[in-house]
């Protein structure tokens, strides 16, 4: 069957045609391990005040949901809005490639460089800011992170199918991150704020991400598997396929900086 | 054999009726093009063909599919030339046709594709280096990835130079002489003419005539017009009705050209005198054309 093929075919197209784009590449990789250096360069590498944690153990893990964001959200949702408006999508459309495996390749793609990025943040950790791994924690660490980018990716799926055009779609990526990057205690740990919004941030895919993950790296604290974290990333997982498969669209949208288009001709 | 079958369809757009009832068939490894102005539905015809569009009406059966129903298997059979289309602008022509191959189940080689349209030589440079006419051999090339049984070419020529044009033809030309079937949009005169076996001119939604280019409109039947500088004493009046056009001919339209030029350059001949600035002519396919999408009769 041609079929199976399709998904690593995809998928090995999908990522030479990310590191063929500096721009992305800059943005996805290079943006989050900026972040990653000045900060565990600038804070020395103390131990936070009532975590017993060093700043490095706490920050790279954040770091690294950051980092895997990145890739399975914003650059999909930016990413699959342009293409759309570009006319790539349409011109897929013509080609056996099914629309799950073509979605498919193109998240698979972003997990892989959210992983890379990942990967060297700890290997950098490890070797250069006395973070340590806790070997026994590793397959949850990955098994949520995985989650995490799934839930992440369906949600950056349907942002770029309810952004009206190509310019649309990174203001709202990055209006819908950039307050849950706060309010999740990526760059900070949260004390001190209102109840309500300890609430709020609870409920929304990336503190239950962020907290579960971290908790992985954190031999303060005992090896819990985050069973309502996971929950909650599934419920955004879902929520996040039912929108994207109602939004979607595989035409340029008028209004966006079309080359493709479709109309009573 | 029939490899597209169109009866009644139809197909709106808000209160715009861009297909109105269409019927046409095409044969296998014909060139069939579907000729018209801009908006007069050709290119919703071909997206309903292909699969992008539902039609309000009608029935379509393209390779025994239904192409609004059709899934893989059926593009796994057809190429498609978009109007205008993305391509990944940083990957190089044989990247971008090397990936559209090996989604194909009987896929063709990239190398040979690109010396199909003559981009060898941009093989290995990055896709948003090329010249738009190169870009749009690439988007030739890439719909022929999968070794197509029908090709659907939507202005597969607009923009081109005169040249390109011709070599773009004859690629389409190859197509047909390797048995693969061609439907073509186009709102060039001559495309349609130097390319299709049958023509079908839309207008406004409907299909207002259907046939060989030669015949087109009935325009092998219709009247001759012969122009000639007029000659003193040289009459035929009595045979045809004449009359004069700006620049001073004398000009005659009639369905019996061989007895009028029979007298006219018998008499001429007698006289001793030459018929200046004499002229022949059917109706172009042009004439035909312009009176078909007017609402007119040619």
């Amino acid at each position: 069957m041609k079929a199976l093929t399709h998904l690593p075919v995809e998928t090995t197209h999908q990522l030479r045609v990310f590191w063929r784009t500096k721009i992305s590449a800059f943005f996805t990789v290079g943006f989050p391990m900026l972040f990653f250096l000045i900060f565990n360069l600038l804070q020395g590498n103390e131990v936070i005040e009532g975590s017993g944690l060093r700043f490095a153990q706490f920050f790279t893990p954040s770091i690294a949901v950051f980092a895997m964001v990145t890739a399975g959200y914003t650059n999909i949702a930016i990413g699959v809005s342009i293409d759309r408006d570009e006319g790539i999508l349409k011109r897929v459309r013509a080609t056996p490639i099914s629309p799950a495996a073509y979605m498919a390749g193109r998240v698979l793609a972003s997990v892989a460089i959210g992983f890379i990025s990942v990967a060297l943040m700890t290997v950098i950790g490890v070797l250069f800011f006395e973070v340590s791994v806790l070997w026994d924690r590793l397959p949850t660490a990955i098994l949520v992170l995985l989650l995490g980018a799934a839930s992440f990716a369906a949600l950056g799926v349907a942002v770029a199918g309810a952004a009206p055009n190509a310019q649309a779609a990174p203001v709202v990526a990055n209006v819908t991150i950039l307050p849950l990057l706060f309010i999740s205690g990526i760059f900070f740990p949260l004390s001190g704020g209102p109840r309500w919004l300890e609430l709020l941030a609870g409920a929304l895919p990336l503190k239950p991400l962020t907290d579960a993950f971290r908790a992985q790296w954190d031999p303060t604290v005992g090896a819990v598997f985050p069973l309502r974290e996971c929950g909650i990333l599934i419920v955004w997982l879902l929520i996040g396929l039912a929108v994207s498969t109602r939004t979607f669209t595989w035409d340029p949208r008028p209004g966006g900086k079309s080359r493709g288009r479709s109309d009573a001709e | 054999m029939t490899a597209v079958s169109v009866q009644g369809l139809e197909r709106s757009f808000g209160t715009v009726r861009a297909v109105a009832g269409i019927d046409f068939e095409v044969e296998r490894g014909e060139i069939f093009a579907i000729l018209g102005p801009n908006g007069a539905g050709k290119t919703t015809t071909v997206e309903i063909l292909e699969g992008y569009l539902e039609p309000d009406g009608g029935t379509v059966r393209v390779l025994g599919h239904n192409p609004s129903t059709a899934g893989a298997a059926y593009r796994d059979r057809i190429g498609i030339v978009l109007q205008s289309s993305g391509i990944e602008r940083e990957l190089t022509p044989f990247e971008a046709l090397r990936h559209l191959c090996r989604l194909y189940s009987d896929p063709a080689d990239p190398h040979h594709l690109l010396a199909m349209v003559g981009l060898e030589h941009k093989a290995h440079e990055r896709i948003k280096t090329l010249s738009g006419g190169q870009r749009r051999r690439l988007d030739l090339a890439g719909a022929l990835a999968g070794r197509p049984e029908l090709v659907f070419l939507d202005e597969p020529t607009t923009g081109f130079d005169p040249a390109a044009r011709r070599d773009a033809w004859s690629i389409v030309r190859r197509l047909r002489d390797g048995g693969t079937t061609v439907i073509l949009t186009t709102h060039y005169l001559d495309e349609a003419q130097a390319l299709a076996d049958r023509v079908a001119v839309m207008s406004q939604g409907v299909i207002v005539a259907i046939g060989d280019p030669d015949t087109l409109g009935g325009r092998h039947r219709a009247s001759v017009r012969i122009r000639y500088r007029p000659v003193p004493g040289l009459s035929v009046a009595d045979l045809a009705s004449e009359s004069s056009t700006r620049n001073g001919l004398v000009e005659i339209e009639t369905d019996r050209p061989t007895e009028v030029l029979a007298r006219l350059t018998g008499e001429a001949h007698r006289m001793g005198v030459e018929l200046e600035a004499l002229e022949v002519t059917r109706p172009s396919l042009e004439d035909v054309y312009l009176s078909l999408v007017e609402g007119g009769t040619p």
